[in-house]
């Protein structure tokens, strides 16, 4: 296994893009990211895109030569794929190109998500999301996704004593991170009121609890370390990305209150870097919903469980706190285009430690990104240092 | 949902019929057919649930996809059957009446409609025990 190296990253603004297709959307996420690290399109020997629904939500399937197609590599006849994990499927395309450079079949290689959620109505977006869980017995029950976050939300709640102002707090340090993101979809700082009287969406969760639907895409380029200064002059070393599943139905697991991916792909993925908890500055953590956020820290391993609730109200998860939790603004006030999050992730990362990340700037060498598919069936984990 | 993919797990849905594995003893519902704690060595058996359980945790959906938009508030909820496993389900009562441990028991009712047929799809739901 080589050592590899981020070599330049890309993001689109994130939000209601009504004016900018599918294809553009990763075509400019794409170009971004060549020009950040220097490379012309011929440079690029492969392609991964993270996608989960182009099928539903623009009828388009066969993602992976559409993408390069448009990106102009046509003519080269690169090998490039679409991969899939739900929410998860940008972390998933940023681990087979992570795995796909560290084993040497080849040295420039895009990892890309992309997501267009906003072509179809709120019903059938619903409808779409809800494919992430277990369709024929969990969807077919009426089962929403919101709905099964809010099922672990009740339980959560009854059994540590989360209170809800802790929770609306989650998005409230969110988007006061997003407020400081050019790119973010809500720049917009918000109170506990603001949360606390949203619309119910499900019982416990508000609208302000969910993260929103949105378009956008990203991509980072991937080079060995050893060649990384070639294209860059401040290459971010990954130290490591790992993979986990876990059942696909919620109702199956050992815990409903643990997500038992996040605790397997985090002690993987810590043994792998050969760092430790006390080592990671920050974290981008998977917010789909308030919740999510507060079982990703405990389940990462960086407090106890039931202990992540009062963390956040003290303030440790803020921008100025000593653990630092989605600085993006997260996928509550950034956005979630859900093929694109896991990615959007490590352009955060690498954005932060190469000291570009301007008005939300932590001082931190190492930070680290969790991204989930479903109520937690893939859960892909990934850290970053500086070189 | 489409019809055939409805109609091939029908029996279960109706009767709340899943399985067993006779070498472990475990209970499934929603059925599978290979056993995950003994894979290769377990044997698969039918089995009708008693059909009684408990409220394992729950939430008030106020907002649905369109084959549920016009049930809404509606009570969803994970149920514990008596026999160790666990299943989501909708639960039929006053949406503030609900609550963690509550007992429940199966009944038969309309499960929803397939957008583009029309055909309407029966199953099991639970109620107040
Ligand atoms: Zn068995």
């Amino acid at each position: 296994m080589r050592d590899v190296a981020v070599i330049g990253v890309g993001c689109t603004k994130f939000g209601e893009k009504w004016d900018t297709s599918f294809r553009n959307l990763f075509v400019e996420a794409g170009g971004l990211a060549l020009e950040d690290g220097n490379l012309s399109g011929d440079q690029i020997e492969e392609i991964f895109v993270g996608n989960m629904s182009a099928g539903r939500f623009v009828e388009q399937e066969h993602v992976g030569a559409l993408i390069a197609d448009y990106a102009g590599l046509a003519t080269d006849n690169i090998p490039s794929t679409r991969v899939e994990a739900a929410c998860a499927s940008g972390g998933l395309a940023f681990r087979q190109a992570y795995t796909t450079v560290a084993s040497g079949m080849a040295d420039v290689v895009v990892a890309a998500g992309v997501e267009k959620m906003t072509d179809v109505g709120t019903e059938m977006t619903t409808d779409v999301l809800a494919a992430a869980a277990d369709r024929e017995w969990e969807g077919i029950a009426g089962a929403t996704f919101p709905g099964l976050y809010a099922m672990i939300a009740t339980l959560y709640m009854d059994r540590y004593g989360l209170t809800r102002e802790q929770l609306a707090q989650v998005a409230v340090k969110n988007h006061a991170n997003g407020e400081k993101n050019p790119n973010a979809q809500f720049r917009k700082a918000i109170t506990l009121d603001t949360v606390l009287q949203s619309t119910l969406v499900a019982d416990p969760l508000r609208l302000f609890d969910c993260s929103p639907v949105t378009d956008g895409a990203a991509a980072v380029i991937l080079a060995p370390l050893e060649r990384a200064r070639e294209f860059t002059d401040t290459p971010v070393r990954v130290l490591g990305s790992s993979q986990a599943s876990s059942t696909i139905a919620l109702h199956d697991r050992r815990d409903i209150c643990t997500l038992d991916a996040t605790v397997a792909a985090g002690n993987r993925v810590f043994e792998m870097a050969k760092v430790e908890r006390k080592d990671i500055g920050f974290i981008e953590v998977h917010d789909c919903f308030t919740i999510a956020e507060l079982c990703a820290i405990e389940d990462l391993g960086f407090c106890k469980k039931g202990e992540a609730g009062k963390l956040t109200e003290e303030g440790v998860t803020a921008l100025n706190g000593s653990l630092p939790v989605n600085p993006s603004g997260g996928l509550k006030a950034c956005g979630h285009p859900v093929g694109a999050t896991g990615i959007k992730q490590v352009y955060e990362v690498v954005r932060q430690l190469r000291g570009e990340a301007e008005g939300r700037q932590i001082d931190a060498d190492i930070g680290m990104t969790h991204n989930v598919g479903g109520t937690g069936a893939t859960v892909v984990c990934s850290i970053l240092g500086r070189v | 949902m489409t019809v055939p993919r409805f109609w091939r797990k029908q029996q279960s849905r109706y009767n709340l019929i899943g399985t067993t594995c006779s070498t472990c003893g475990q209970y499934f519902y929603p059925p599978r057919n290979f056993c995950p704690e003994c894979r290769r060595d377990g044997k698969i058996n039918e089995h009708k649930f008693k059909g009684t359980g408990k409220v394992v945790t729950y939430s008030i959906i106020r907002s649905a996809s369109d084959q549920f938009s016009l049930l809404t508030p509606y009570v969803i909820a994970i149920i514990e059957l008596d026999e160790g496993c666990r299943l989501t389900s909708q639960v039929i009562c006053e949406i503030d009446a609900v609550y963690i441990g509550m007992p429940v028991k199966q009944t038969f009712r309309r499960l929803g409609t397939d957008g583009g047929s029309g055909a309407i799809f029966y199953g099991t739901k639970f109620i107040p025990a």
